[in-house]
C-alpha cells in the first residue's frame, strides 16, 4: 500500500526564555520545548489512523504540522508524493494541496465564524481554492450539504441557530467541500470514508471512539510515539506501559470493575530540554528501572505491524501476532 | 436503605424566569441517598443534572425559583433553612467540587492558604496549626511534596493537580455528602481515573456519601452504587448500577446505553437517539417529556406520568416500561 501521507522524523521545538535583552546580555542559551520529537508514521489511502495521548503530549502540534498550519523544525512530510514540509506554512494556504488536507475541530461552535451562515462557512474554502461560478459554487455547497445530511433549508442559518450536531456537519461539509462525539457523526465519518475514500488522522481523548473508528492507532507521550499498531491488537494487548494505563483508564461499564486497574502516579516530565538519554515515561512508569534513566528506548518493531518504544514491552510476540492477524482478517469497522 | 436517608429529595420543581418565558427546569425530581452511598446522575446537557446539584447546595441562580418539593439533609429541610444555617452546612457537612477546578480556586492566593482558610472558618482549627493541617490535607489527596506545593498558585499546577486541591478543600472538614459536578470533564482519561479512584477511596474511608453528576454513563457505571437517569428535567429511571445496565426499563435509558461507545461495541451496534430535548418553556409540555422522541408512545402517555417501582431501588417513570 503506497502511503497517502508519510511523515519522516518530524520535529517541532519552541524556544522558551533566554531571548530577552537581559538574557542575551547574560549570554543565556535559550531552552527548547520539544513539542514533537522525531515522529515518523504513515497513513494509507482510505485508512483511519487514531492519535491518542494526554493533553500536552504534542498531538495538536503534530496535527498542525501535518495540516501545514505551522512549520516543522526538522523532518519531512510527504503527501501524495509531494514534499509539503518544503512549502512554508504562510504559503501553503494557496497551495493546491491545501484543499486535500482538511481539519474538523472538536468544538464545532468555536471553529465556525459567527457572522457566516452555514452556506458561507462551507463555501469559503471552495471560493478561496477553486474558481467556481456562483451557480457552480451553490450547486457544490448544496451537494456536500446533502452528503453530510445537512438540510438545504438550514444553509441560510448562522451558527447560533444550528444545533450541535448540525454545526458539526457544517464543519465536516466545510472540510470535504473540495474533496462531547455523537454516533451520527461517527457514522457519518465512516460513511464518508467509504464513499469518498477519505483518509483520517483521528485525534481523540475517547479511546472507545478511537477503537470504533480507527484501523491503526498511534500512542503519543511527551512528544514521542511510544506505541503504534492495528487498533484491535493494541487495545487487546497493549505493549507499552503507558498504553496499558491509558486503556485501563477507560470506563469498563462494570460496577466495581476498577480494582486491578493500572494507575499512573506523579506528573509527566518537563518537555523543556528533556534529557535525550532518559525514557520520557520514566518516573511515572510502574516498571521504571535504572536502564530507563540511562538509555532512551527507541521505537522498535515487535511484530511486522506493531512498534513499541520500551525496554520491557509487555506483549508476547506470539499473542501479539495472533491478535494482529485477527484484526487484519476481521474488519475493524462494520456498520 | 431502611434507615432514614442522609439526603432525601422529594417532588422537587425548579423554574427559571427568562425574558423569553418560564423554563420548567426540574419537575417531580425525587431520590434518596444513604450514608456512604454513591449515586450517579446522568443525562445529556440540559437535562437538569447541574440544576439538581445547585438546588441541593442552595446556590441556584437568582432567576431560579423552587416551586415545589423538599430537600431534607440530615433531618433539616435545606429549602427552608436560613442562609446563615446553609453557610454553616456548606463546607462542613455539604461540599461540592466543580468541573473547572482552576476557575473555582482563587488565582492570587497560594493553594495551601486557601485550604487553611477553610480549616479556620469551618473546622475550628487554630491559625497556628492551620498550615500543618493544610499540608496534611494536600498529602491526603496524594500530592507529592506537599510542603512546597502548598506555596504554589493555581496557575502553577496542572488541571489534575488543581482538581486534587479542590478535593482536598472539599474534604477538609470531612463532610457527610460530596456533590461532584462533572469533576473530571476536561481532564485526561488517565488523570480522570486517578481522581475518581481518589474520591472513591476517600469516600469509603470517611463513610462519605457522594452525588456524581456526569454525562459519562461509563464513569457512573464504574463508580456509583445507583444511577438516576435524567431527561428534560425529569428523573426517568433510578436503579442499582449493574441492574440499570443489565436491565434498563425506560426507553430513554435503553437508547442512552445503546448510544454510548462501550468496550465491546462496534460502530454498527451504536444507535442514535432520535430528536432532541423539548423546549422547556412550552406551556403545553406533555406529562412525559420524552414522548415526542419515544418509539413506545401510546395513548396513556398524554394522560399521566406514573413512577413505577419495578424492584427494590429500581423505579421507572414510564407508562409502558419494558
Amino acid at each position: 500500500m503506497t502511503a497517502l501521507l508519510s511523515v519522516d522524523r518530524i520535529e517541532k521545538r519552541y524556544a522558551v526564555g533566554g531571548r530577552g535583552l537581559l538574557a542575551r546580555l547574560r549570554q543565556e542559551k535559550p531552552a527548547f520545548l520539544h513539542a514533537v520529537d522525531t515522529v515518523s508514521f504513515t497513513i494509507g489511502r482510505g485508512e483511519t489512523v487514531g492519535l491518542v495521548g494526554e493533553s500536552g503530549c504534542g498531538k495538536s502540534t503534530l496535527v498542525r504540522l501535518v495540516t501545514r498550519l505551522i512549520d516543522p523544525t526538522a523532518g519531512a512530510i510527504s503527501f501524495d508524493g509531494t514534499d509539503t514540509a518544503a512549502v512554508p506554512a504562510k504559503r501553503f494556504g494557496r497551495s493546491p494541496l491545501r484543499s486535500r488536507i482538511q481539519m474538523v475541530f472538536q468544538d464545532a461552535e468555536g471553529s465556525l465564524n459567527p457572522r457566516f451562515t452555514a452556506f458561507d462557512a462551507i463555501a469559503a474554502p471552495a471560493r478561496r481554492l477553486a474558481r467556481l461560478s456562483a451557480a457552480a459554487l451553490k450547486a457544490r455547497v448544496e451537494e456536500v450539504a446533502a452528503l453530510t445530511g445537512l438540510p438545504r433549508e438550514l444553509l441560510g442559518r448562522f451558527p447560533h441557530q444550528l444545533s450541535g450536531g448540525q454545526k458539526a456537519r457544517v464543519g465536516i461539509a466545510r472540510a470535504i467541500v473540495d474533496v462531547s462525539v455523537q454516533v451520527v457523526i461517527l457514522r457519518l465519518l465512516d460513511d464518508l470514508k467509504r464513499r469518498l475514500g477519505l483518509s483520517y488522522l483521528f485525534v481523540s481523548h475517547d479511546l472507545n471512539v478511537v477503537r470504533l473508528l480507527c484501523d491503526r492507532v498511534l500512542v503519543m507521550y511527551l512528544g514521542k510515539i511510544v506505541e503504534s499498531g492495528p487498533a484491535d491488537a493494541v487495545f487487546a494487548q497493549p505493549a507499552h506501559p503507558y498504553t496499558k494505563a491509558l486503556l485501563s483508564a477507560i470506563p469498563s461499564f462494570d460496577p466495581g470493575g476498577k480494582r486491578n486497574a493500572v494507575r499512573l502516579s506523579g506528573e509527566p516530565r518537563s518537555p523543556i530540554d528533556p534529557d535525550p538519554n532518559v525514557c520520557r515515561f520514566y518516573g511515572r512508569c510502574p516498571k521504571g528501572v535504572e536502564r530507563c534513566a540511562t538509555a532512551m528506548p527507541a521505537l522498535t518493531m515487535v511484530t511486522p505491524d506493531r512498534q513499541v518504544a520500551c525496554h520491557f514491552p509487555e506483549t508476547e510476540p506470539k499473542i501479539a501476532r495472533s491478535a494482529a492477524d485477527k484484526a487484519l482478517n476481521g474488519e475493524t469497522l462494520s456498520s | 436503605m431502611s434507615e432514614v436517608p442522609l439526603l432525601a429529595v422529594d417532588d422537587l420543581a425548579v423554574e427559571f424566569r427568562t425574558r423569553s418565558g418560564t423554563v420548567r427546569a426540574l419537575e417531580r425530581v425525587g431520590f434518596a441517598l444513604a450514608r456512604g452511598e454513591t449515586l450517579g446522575i446522568v443525562g445529556e446537557s440540559g437535562s437538569g443534572k447541574s440544576v439538581t446539584a445547585f438546588a441541593i447546595m442552595g446556590i441556584l441562580d437568582a432567576a431560579a425559583r423552587v416551586t415545589a418539593g423538599s430537600i431534607v439533609f440530615g433531618g433539616l429541610d435545606l429549602l427552608t433553612a436560613s442562609e446563615r444555617t446553609l453557610q454553616e452546612m456548606r463546607g462542613r457537612e455539604l461540599a461540592m467540587i466543580f468541573q473547572n477546578p482552576r476557575a473555582a480556586l482563587n488565582p492570587i492566593r497560594p493553594i495551601g492558604r486557601q485550604i487553611e482558610d477553610i480549616l479556620i472558618r469551618h473546622a475550628n482549627v487554630l491559625p497556628a496549626q492551620a498550615r500543618i493541617r493544610a499540608i496534611e490535607k494536600l498529602a491526603a489527596v496524594n500530592i507529592a511534596d506537599p510542603e512546597r506545593r502548598a506555596r504554589a498558585y493555581p496557575f502553577e499546577l496542572s488541571g489534575g493537580m488543581c482538581q486534587r486541591v479542590m478535593i482536598a478543600m472539599a474534604l477538609a472538614c470531612s463532610p457527610a455528602l460530596l456533590v461532584a459536578d462533572e469533576p473530571t470533564t476536561g481532564l485526561d482519561v488517565t488523570t480522570q481515573a486517578v481522581i475518581m479512584d481518589l474520591v472513591a477511596d476517600l469516600a469509603r474511608r470517611e463513610g462519605m456519601a457522594s452525588l456524581l453528576i456526569t454525562h459519562d454513563l461509563g464513569l457512573a457505571m464504574d463508580y456509583c452504587d445507583s444511577i438516576a437517569v435524567m431527561h428534560a428535567g425529569h428523573i426517568v429511571e433510578v436503579a442499582p448500577a449493574a441492574e440499570l445496565f443489565r436491565a434498563p426499563r425506560h426507553p430513554y435509558t435503553q437508547k442512552l446505553i445503546a448510544a454510548t461507545p462501550r468496550p465491546a461495541a462496534r460502530l454498527g451496534d451504536l444507535a442514535a437517539i432520535p430528536g432532541g430535548l423539548p423546549d422547556l418553556r412550552r406551556d403545553d409540555l406533555p406529562p412525559c417529556r420524552y414522548s415526542a422522541r419515544c418509539e413506545r408512545r401510546g395513548e396513556m402517555c398524554d394522560e399521566t406520568l406514573p413512577m413505577i417501582e419495578i424492584a427494590a431501588g429500581h423505579r421507572v417513570a414510564c407508562q409502558y416500561p419494558q
